[in-house]
């Protein structure tokens, strides 16, 4: 978000790309901890966590950009709250429908997108205050940069907790998984691990940018 | 009332349009999750039934089809009278031969219920097999209660005899520590899983008490529907 936009309503790459990188909500904002923690075990797990939540904020924001006009300030957050509750109660019927394993894997971690504060975020901060289609193109790579967050996390915790990717084994019989990776701390450890990547690529880049400014004054 | 009234011809006041607005937004969100609860009602039903048969497939040896029962005041009926009547699944095999009866049992594990479905075979009135139904353990332990195959041939043939006076069984079925299982009726207990492990015997030994004796005395009822399979 280098330039500043003369028209308001422009829908632009950096709307798009905002929640993917720049705005990461995982990586960067550290948003929606709760799922990110919690469901992913395992890389098909971790895909259709975020893909519903991505499915939830996507409806939500059509919704709320549509209806942001009419909604009285006082009760903005109630009314996204009923919003963001009715897409997340058909998501799980959907989900029951679609793979009773999968629902049952997932556990209540569906109905906890309600307080996925990612969710709240988007329709407070970007929803409301911008037109529909420029919501849901930014909400779309919010959802996908959860997905592809959620992604990360689940692939090396099942590579290294289970010795497997989306349920192929990988190394055999002799493998001895790292269990730890497939419980709790092991969530914590994964996530620290690629929120030090991350940090390290943009403080590189941050260098970069600075050593190809002081060239230039040179 | 009259206020009501009033308030309805100035649309702007405040309190009106939040009361609106959030009884408007309310009513739509509950006309969605209506209709989508509506259409996938009978996918969701289906999608039971069949990881139902597939459990009761894989607890009753041999079984290849199932019929549901209802467990009502110590009879065996095919329409649920009662919400909370047991389900007894027959399991037949090709011929329509009935071969055991399938039940659930639940029992609190290490990390909430541990919901089971187990096989028995009143011939030699034991349970054949067990299968977990949902459960929380922990990965890489309590979960061993499903990949453990040292676990799960305890489940070969359990011994769950009725006793004499048929109202129980005749010996309880428990979990004993790993590797000192001495008779039928005892499972042997994973090291490193040993609250899923009993929890997995206690909900056995629970469910087969008080559901073995009365399916016993009802068995007649399930072989006669099996006549009725073979004359369609």
């Amino acid at each position: 978000m280098t330039q500043i936009n003369k028209n308001k309503d422009a829908i632009t790459w950096e709307t798009f790309s905002e929640g993917l990188w720049v705005n990461n909500p995982v990586f960067v904002m550290l948003l929606g901890m709760c799922p990110v923690l919690a469901v992913t075990n395992s890389a098909i797990n971790a895909l259709a966590m975020g893909l519903a939540t991505m499915f939830v904020l996507l409806a939500s924001t059509i919704l709320v950009s549509l209806l942001s006009d009419f909604i009285p300030k006082q009760v903005r957050i109630a009314t996204y709250i009923i919003i963001i509750a009715t897409f997340v109660t058909i998501i799980d019927y959907v989900i029951q429908a679609i793979s009773l394993d999968l629902y049952n894997a997932l556990g209540a971690f569906i109905q906890l997108i309600v307080a996925n504060c990612m969710i709240l975020g988007r329709a407070e901060a970007f929803s409301s205050k911008n037109k529909p289609l420029k919501s849901i193109v930014n909400a779309l790579g919010m959802g996908i940069g959860f997905t592809f967050a959620l992604l990360c996390l689940g692939v090396v915790r099942e590579v290294l907790g289970a010795g497997a990717i989306f349920g192929i084994d990988l190394f055999g019989e002799n493998f001895q998984p790292w269990v730890v990776m497939i419980l709790p701390p092991g969530g914590f450890l994964v996530l620290g691990g690629w929120l030090l990547l991350f940090d390290w690529i943009k403080q590189r880049q941050a260098k970069d940018e600075e050593q190809e400014g002081r060239a230039n004054v040179a | 009332m009259s206020s009501a009234q009033q308030s309805m011809q100035q649309p702007d006041s405040p309190t009106t349009r939040m009361i609106l607005v959030l009884t408007g937004i309310a009513m739509l969100s509950g006309f969605l999750v209506v209709l989508v609860a509506q259409l996938t009602a009978p996918v969701i039903a289906e999608n039971q039934r069949i990881a139902i048969e597939k459990a009761v497939v894989k607890v009753i040896p041999g079984a290849t089809t199932h019929k549901e029962f209802y467990l009502e005041d110590g009879k065996l009926v095919t329409e649920k009278q009662n919400q909370d009547s047991d389900s007894i699944y027959a399991g037949y095999n090709a011929e329509g031969k009935l071969l055991g009866v399938a039940a659930k049992a639940a029992a609190q594990g290490y990390a909430g219920m541990i919901y089971l479905l187990y096989g028995y075979e009143p011939s030699c009135e034991c349970i054949r097999g067990i299968k977990v139904l949902k459960m929380a353990e922990t990965p890489g332990l309590g979960d061993k209660i499903i990949t453990d195959n040292n676990f799960q041939a305890n489940f070969d043939a359990l011994d769950a005899k009725v006793d004499i006076a048929n109202r129980s069984l005749a010996n309880e079925i428990v979990t004993v520590k790993a590797g000192t299982r001495q008779h039928d009726w005892e499972i042997d207990a994973i090291s490193g899983a040993t609250i899923s492990s009993v929890a997995v015997g206690k909900a056995l030994n629970e469910s087969a008490q008080r559901l073995m004796p009365q399916v016993l005395t009802q068995l007649h009822v399930l072989e006669q529907s099996e006549v009725i399979h073979d004359a369609n």
